[in-house]
């Protein structure tokens, strides 16, 4: 083992950490849980972004991870809880392929991304290279979540998770995208979640649940 | 001082840890059974109770059903003998032992298996139904504790490029303090597994007589005596192992290492004493805060663990830590 300073051996700890909740949001069927999860994937990128932060002696840096102590760790679970309780939905249903099943997925999606970023960790010369597998894998691992839950809660968690998956690969590639981007990106996230909040209730009406199978028949009357 | 000298002392550190794995490892089963009593707010049993167990097992007289065959009374020797052997693989106090080059890790797992199938066929020998139960139960739990076990001998081996248990102790005491993710997680798996192999409680509950939950105690139901007896003393040997397992691979500080003298083998057995304390307590606490799974929910329990091993893995092999 090649002894790495301690701020790169903590990096390495959440990049490891990332990988373990997004597992962890994998297997997790209460939604209360998942947004939990989510604040505290929100938390270690916070943590990784000031310990880059730190390490490089970037100031934009700071400034985003600031951002996303406000916006992902503070306001998007506050938001995200407020609206389970108003929309009343604590469980995720049975999800279409079983946890167990799903987690092993998970490990083959794992080790492709891990394969995927080989050729990009030998293109990239920052400190963080090797964890931009885990950010491929933590995306993935996102939209394995996205496609095997059913209600529309869980399906905005994981685009969320993949959100922070995203950040985490622009950080450890190349130290973080321009602060312009990574403002617009947050505005877009919050945006996004605002409107999907509303569509919450506009489908509830339609269809007496959140279940977003109803959507697949195009006529009403199947 | 000769040549001869060191093998010597290979010899009796050999010889100690056998005979102190077959001393203490009721006095572990019953430590750790004391604070279970503890935490639970009962007046704790007696530290030596397996151990009046097992006199008072072997002092009574056998009763074999009448159509055990002779696999039912060659069985409890069989399990008995390989926990003995594998006591003698684990570098419990140091790591040159004579034994090591007779089994690897993966041969150590293999031993495991060959008790667990032993000990399931002599309870479906004699055809009671609750035998048989408790003998489907434990193959299910062990083929699926199994890969998840190799896992985590696989990333250790990994890392320090053997897959001697010695070798591997040896060089995780001498490499630099630090932070190791991928460690931790099958430290995690690892503390799974334990729990599943050795029946206790988040898959089985060793204390209980009912008949719809348990797994190992089902098994036993027909012994009786001086069989009854090896079981026992092999299933508390077992825990011993495995306690021994993880301080090898997790916390190795404190094993003689290299050439040993006297002085290295005397000290490391207060160091394997409060290891052994210390792990004892944990096991009560998860034991006291965990609820007991149903039957059913066993196979999930271990596929957490070996995800936790798998996950150990790739983060070793992406981040090199």
């Amino acid at each position: 083992m090649t002894h790495l300073p301690w701020d790169l051996q903590l990096l390495n700890t959440c990049a490891a950490l990332l990988l373990l909740l997004s597992f962890a949001m994998l297997s997790q069927r209460r939604i209360v849980t998942l947004v939990d999860l989510l604040a505290i994937q929100g938390g270690l990128l916070a943590v990784a972004t000031l310990l880059l932060a730190w390490r490089t002696g970037q100031p934009h840096l700071y400034l985003s991870a600031l951002l996303t102590v406000a916006l992902k760790v503070a306001f998007l679970p506050w938001l995200l809880h407020r609206l389970i309780h108003r929309l009343e939905v604590y469980w995720d249903t049975e999800p279409l392929l079983n946890i167990s099943g799903t987690l092993l997925a998970g490990v083959v999606i794992v080790v492709f991304a891990f394969g995927l970023a080989q050729p990009i960790t030998q293109l990239a010369n920052t400190t963080m290279r090797s964890a931009i597998g885990i950010a491929i894998a933590v995306v993935l691992l996102a939209f394995l979540m996205m496609i095997t839950r059913r209600k529309a809660m869980s399906q905005v968690i994981g685009f969320l998770s993949m959100e922070n998956g995203l950040f985490f690969g622009a950080m450890s590639a190349t130290y973080g995208m321009p602060m312009v981007i990574e403002l617009g990106v947050a505005l877009d996230v919050l945006v996004a979640v605002l409107v999907l909040g509303v569509f919450f209730f506009q489908i509830r009406e339609q269809f007496d649940s959140l279940d977003l199978h109803h959507l697949e028949s195009l006529k009403e009357s199947e | 001082m000769s040549a001869a000298a060191p093998q010597v002392t290979e010899l009796v550190t050999q010889l100690l840890e056998v005979v102190a794995a077959l001393a203490a490892a009721p006095l572990f089963l019953g430590w750790v059974n004391q604070c279970r009593a503890w935490l639970s707010n009962r007046r704790a049993p007696s530290i030596w109770l397996p151990y009046r167990n097992i006199r008072k097992l072997f002092a009574k007289d056998a009763v074999l059903a009448e159509n055990a065959s002779p696999l039912f009374r060659l069985a409890p020797y069989l399990v008995f003998s390989t926990m003995v052997v594998a006591a003698g693989i684990i570098p419990s106090m140091g790591t040159h032992l004579p034994l090591v080059v007779a089994a690897d890790a993966i041969a150590l797992v293999g031993l495991f298996a060959t008790a667990r199938v032993f000990l399931s066929l002599a309870a479906m020998d004699v055809g009671t139904a609750f035998g048989t139960l408790g003998a489907r139960r434990e193959m299910m739990v062990g083929f699926l504790a199994e890969p998840a076990l190799l896992m985590v001998i696989f990333v250790a081996s990994m890392i320090s490029s053997t897959t001697a248990l010695p070798a591997i102790s040896e060089h995780l005491v001498t490499q630099s303090l630090g932070l190791y993710p991928s460690l931790a997680f099958t430290a995690v798996a690892f503390t799974l597994v334990l729990l599943a192999e050795n029946a206790r409680i988040p898959v089985d509950n060793p204390a209980t007589h009912l008949e719809l939950t348990m797994i190992h105690e089902a098994m036993l139901l027909e012994y009786s005596a001086r069989h009854l007896a090896l079981m026992e003393w092999a299933s508390a040997l077992r825990l011993f192992n495995y306690a021994c397992i993880g301080f090898a691979l997790f916390v190795p500080w404190g094993v003689a290492t290299g050439a040993i003298g006297p002085l290295g083998l005397a000290l490391s057995i207060p160091v394997l004493g409060l290891k052994l304390g210390v792990a004892g307590a944990g096991l009560a606490t998860i034991e006291t805060v965990s609820a007991k799974l149903r039957v059913m929910r066993a196979p999930e329990f271990l596929a957490t663990a070996f995800l936790f091993a798998v996950l150990g893995l790739l983060v070793h092999v992406l981040l090199k830590a």
